[in-house]
């Protein structure tokens, strides 16, 4: 990098918030997706939106590409460096600015820890709704910019839910307000567009939340049942009947063996665990935890138990929540996928995977959010035995296309990222993807901000729109153009 | 403007236009270009009820499939004509008066419900069906749109997005922009672009649903959306009480937020100088509704418990009157309508007989849930002495709408632009959604704010030429 533009961005944020030395910056060369590594030139570590837009402006000026990062816990690789850049961490804005109780609000900086928010206003009886995985170590600017999610988003939505707005220091250094703590802000809704555009619009500064009250009664009740088919169908019936749990989980018999290696939650050891969370006025639940027991019992469940202390709770979400690093004790290595499919199409899917995993001599094992469809199969394989890496990367990838013919999604929260960047195009026709591309070109003209990242090709935006693309609609006769 | 006159000027814009066959043909008259789409009966000129905000447009153009309409869209566009979308026109008003309105687009045919997948709770539907035909289908399988917007045997979903009309649902269930998980929209280039999907949880690419919901039609058409769905609730259960005051029912709205109640509805209704009066709704089983009505009740004092019914809940709708209007005249308020009023279906059959002769306007506001009884003293101090009548109705979520009225109409103006004042600087907002035509004119949307700049570049990334309803956003977008 130019000594004198390290120079100039000394100057901003000081030695302390300036690493260049190369031991230290391999800390940064990934995020949670470890596959992909980039060195970057710098590090810096601003305190201040001041310093993030002082930083940007330098960046703008000399057209080097930053790339946001808060804990570094992201899955595809959306705060993997770019080459030739500089990485700019939230880590040092971590402050709770102000906690506003009578209006449910909460401004805190983008380095604040997700897990942070809720402790600070438990004792008053809220919440933080939005809890990805990785709850005690990510961080509301990473949620933001991935619009995190996580098991209660069934019933009480994403980060974008509870996110009202935001300060965002725009690729060109200037500062604008999204959003705001009253609710529609006239104008476009621009802070649900940067919720979710995985550092591509800018950096968040500060972030205005929604915190939720804790409902009266939270019961968990864990049924366990001979395959993942049956589970799946108790699944079908609870949400026909008209309920909507705060949570639905399902965990196949590979992915509960992790994960009492793991935790020793005490699952049954069986072929499908489902996991129901009714939340809600006390009578309210009882009466329709009744019913969801009976569900489960005419499903084929072999054993039920109801969770009902907070510290049976808090043992049954260990065990889901520590799946993912769990699987590490039955495989050397794994892929984690984040796929989305419309939950009738689970059982042929569940089916598919398996035929798929057999096929290719891979196991999976498979963590899903059942009540909205999002799977985490883990594809498992050993980088020690030869062309293996290679037929997990085919079969997790054959697993997102399968997740698209069913007219699902590539990612349900862990974003497109560096790693599913290829599979917009399979997802998205080429006219949508140019579509969203404008709203980046009006963001960030010269594509400074996460470049690389999310799109399968740049759109240079002085193009003007020109060229007419038949639409797919067209394409496959449905309709016509005149 | 008569259509020829537009042809005329639009044809010093463009020289040329493409047609299907790719080759470029010379446009002598831009409108017998765009007729060649569709057929005959999908065209007719525009007469004076189709007037936007004042402004006549030329020519009404109904497409039968998206592809007609995005078509439409880039002739139009290429030729330098304005257009207006619109839906059933309920909410033609809203937003300033286009600077120009050649080409109104109808999604009145566009009107399918294209697929309801119960079993995953989503539907797929065309902008132009209306929500009370969406609601019907939708309830054959126990099933809603969590949302209760103005006039929905007439509200289309294409208007209702983008206009962004939120009821009493979206204390519970959130605003549109938490409902709507896929969009396909057509920009003024013809082209037609999906994002988002139909499934709910869905994270791959921008959130473009959300940058269409409540963008008055500014960056292209929507043409189809795909929305979450909850199942209709088993029993419903409503609830009215009178505080004493606005600062006690602003209390008991606060009580009510921070207690363990699931509630699905939490409003506060004011009426001039009468007492407050606070409604809550709660939706469940038999034995949720017993022990929530048991804990309602014991928080509820020193308010009093009154009679209720479900047409509290109409209490917005009645501040416009029963029927929808596009731009002409107000009917008489109804916000008056206690629990001795009938329910009002909003058919315009219904219409009240008599048009209110008297000016009044009615404003959607933003504020703070703890800081309604303060906005509406502030609105009290503001109206009293200019002797201006006004009623409102306020969310527990902090969205409000008031209507002003009868009064004088400079007087209206002045409480409107005052009351603004005093909301923006504190992170609040006004926005003018009607204004009989004595009353002078106001800005309708308020200040946007340092986000201005970058609302104007993506309007330039979607739509450089200003075709798309031009001047009726903010910032004149």
């Amino acid at each position: 990098m130019d000594p004198r533009i390290l120079q100039q961005l000394r100057a901003i944020t000081g030695d302390r918030g300036l690493i260049t030395s190369p031991e230290q910056l391999k800390t940064y060369e990934c995020d949670g997706l470890t596959n992909f590594r980039v060195l970057p030139d710098a590090v810096l570590l601003p305190s201040s939106t001041e310093q993030v837009q002082a930083i940007v402006r330098v960046c703008h000026d000399a057209g080097i590409p930053f790339v946001a990062r808060g804990s570094g816990t992201g899955l595809s690789g959306g705060a993997l460096p770019v080459k030739d850049g500089v990485v700019i961490s939230t880590a040092r804005m971590n402050r709770i600015l102000e906690v506003d109780l009578p209006n449910t609000r909460m401004v805190v900086e983008p380095g604040v820890i997700n897990l942070e928010v809720t402790e600070r206003v438990a004792a008053s009886g809220f919440f933080y709704a939005p809890d990805p995985s990785s709850q005690s170590v990510c961080s509301i600017g990473g949620n933001v910019a991935e619009n995190a999610g996580g098991a209660h988003c069934l019933k009480y939505g994403f980060t974008t839910t509870h996110v009202l707005g935001l300060e965002v220091v725009l690729p060109n250094g200037s500062v604008a307000h999204l959003g705001g703590k009253s609710l529609d802000a006239p104008g476009y809704d621009l802070a649900g567009v940067f919720v979710g555009s995985e550092g591509t619009l800018g950096i968040a500064t500060k972030v205005i939340l929604r915190i939720v009250k804790r409902p009266e009664c939270i019961h968990t009740l864990l049924a366990a049942f001979g395959s993942t088919m049956e589970a799946g169908a108790a699944v079908s019936d609870i949400i026909g009947a008209g309920m909507l749990p705060a949570a639905i989980e399902m965990m196949d018999n590979l992915a509960i063996q992790a994960a009492e290696a793991a935790v020793h939650a005490n699952y049954p050891n069986c072929g499908g665990l489902l996991l129901v969370e009714l939340d809600g006025p006390t009578a309210e639940v009882e009466a329709l935890m009744q019913q969801v027991d009976a569900i489960c019992r005419k499903c084929g469940a072999t054993e039920i138990r109801v969770a009902q202390t907070d510290a049976e709770r808090a043992l049954v979400w260990k065990g889901r929540k520590a799946a993912f690093a769990a699987v590490g004790r039955i495989s050397p290595n794994y892929i984690v996928q984040d796929g989305v499919i419309p939950r009738t199409a689970l059982p042929r899917l569940m089916s598919e995977i398996e035929r798929l995993g057999v096929e290719a001599g891979i196991r999976v094992a498979n963590v899903f959010h059942a009540g909205d469809g999002n799977l985490h199969p883990l594809v498992l394989y050993d980088r020690r035995i030869e062309g293996q890496e290679h037929a997990a990367e085919v079969l997790a990838n054959r697993i997102l296309e399968l997740c698209i013919e069913a007219g699902g999604s590539i990612t349900g929260e862990h974003g497109v990222g560096e790693e599913k960047k290829m599979m917009m195009s399979k997802m998205f026709a080429e006219p949508d993807l140019e579509t969203m591309q404008r709203v980046r070109c009006a963001f960030d003209p010269k594509q400074l901000a996460n470049p690389t990242k999310v799109f399968p090709r740049p759109r240079l935006c002085g193009e003007q729109p020109g060229e007419y693309h038949p639409h797919p609609l067209e394409l496959a006769g449905v309709a016509e153009r005149f | 403007m008569t259509p020829l006159a537009n042809a005329e000027n639009a044809g010093n814009v463009v020289s040329a236009g493409n047609d299907a066959t790719g080759t470029e043909t010379r446009v002598a008259n831009p409108w017998d270009h765009l007729r060649t789409i569709g057929s005959r009966d999908q065209w007719r000129d525009a007469g004076p009820e189709d007037n936007v905000a004042g402004v006549q447009p030329a020519m009404l153009f109904e497409p039968v499939n998206e592809i007609e309409l995005a078509t439409a869209l880039r002739y139009a566009d290429s030729a330098g004509l304005s257009v207006i979308p619109r839906g059933s026109g309920s909410k033609l008003g809203w937003g300033n008066p286009p600077s120009r309105a050649d080409l109104v687009l109808s999604t009145t045919r566009l009107n399918r419900v294209i697929e309801h997948a119960s079993a995953d709770l989503t539907v797929s539907v065309e902008a132009g069906c209306t929500i009370g035909t969406l609601q019907d289908t939708l309830a054959q399988h126990g099933q809603r749109i969590a949302i209760d917007p103005l006039w929905p045997e007439h509200a289309t979903v294409g208007g209702l997005l983008s206009t962004n009309d939120s009821g009493t649902l979206r204390i519970r269930y959130g605003g549109l922009r938490d409902l709507i998980i896929g969009a396909t929209i057509a920009l003024p280039d013809g082209t037609l672009a999906s994002s988002g999907g139909k499934v709910v949880k869905n994270v791959a690419g921008y959130d473009l649903p959300k940058l269409v919901t409540g963008a008055l039609g500014t960056l292209g058409v929507i043409t189809r959306a795909v929305f979450r769905l909850h199942p209709l609730p088993h029993k419903v259960r409503s609830f009215t009480f009178l505080p004493r005051d606005a600062a006690d029912a602003n209390r008991l709205v606060l009580a009510i937020q921070d207690s363990k109640l699931a509630h699905t509805g939490l409003q506060v209704r004011f009426n001039s100088g009468a007492q407050p009066e606070v409604d809550v709704r709660f939706e469940g089983t038999d034995a949720g509704l017993a022990a929530q009505t048991e804990m309602l009740r014991k928080l509820a004092p020193p308010s009093t418990e009154t009679q209720s019914n479900e047409d509290v809940w109409h209490a917005r709708q009645h501040l416009f009157g029963a029927k929808p209007w596009s731009g002409a005249s107000l009917p008489p308020s109804q916000a008056t309508a206690r629990q001795d009023a009938k329910p009002t279906a909003s058919t315009p059959g219904d219409a009240p007989a008599a048009q209110d002769s008297q000016p009044a306007a009615i404003a959607k506001f933003s504020a703070l849930p703890a800081s309604i009884a303060n906005t509406c003293q502030q609105l009290r101090d503001l109206a009293e002495p200019l002797d201006v009548h006004w009623s409102a109705v306020v969310q527990g979520t902090g969205l409000g709408w008031i209507r002003l009225g009868p009064a004088k109409a400079n007087a209206i103006q002045q409480v409107l632009q005052k009351l603004r004042t005093q909301l923006e600087p504190a992170g609040g907002s006004l926005v003018v959604q009607y204004r009989s035509p004595e009353i002078p004119e106001i800005e309708v949307w308020g200040n946007p704010g340092d986000a201005l700049a970058l609302m104007l570049s993506v309007k330039q990334q979607f739509d450089a030429r200003k075709t798309m309803n031009p001047g009726r956003f903010v910032g004149g977008i």
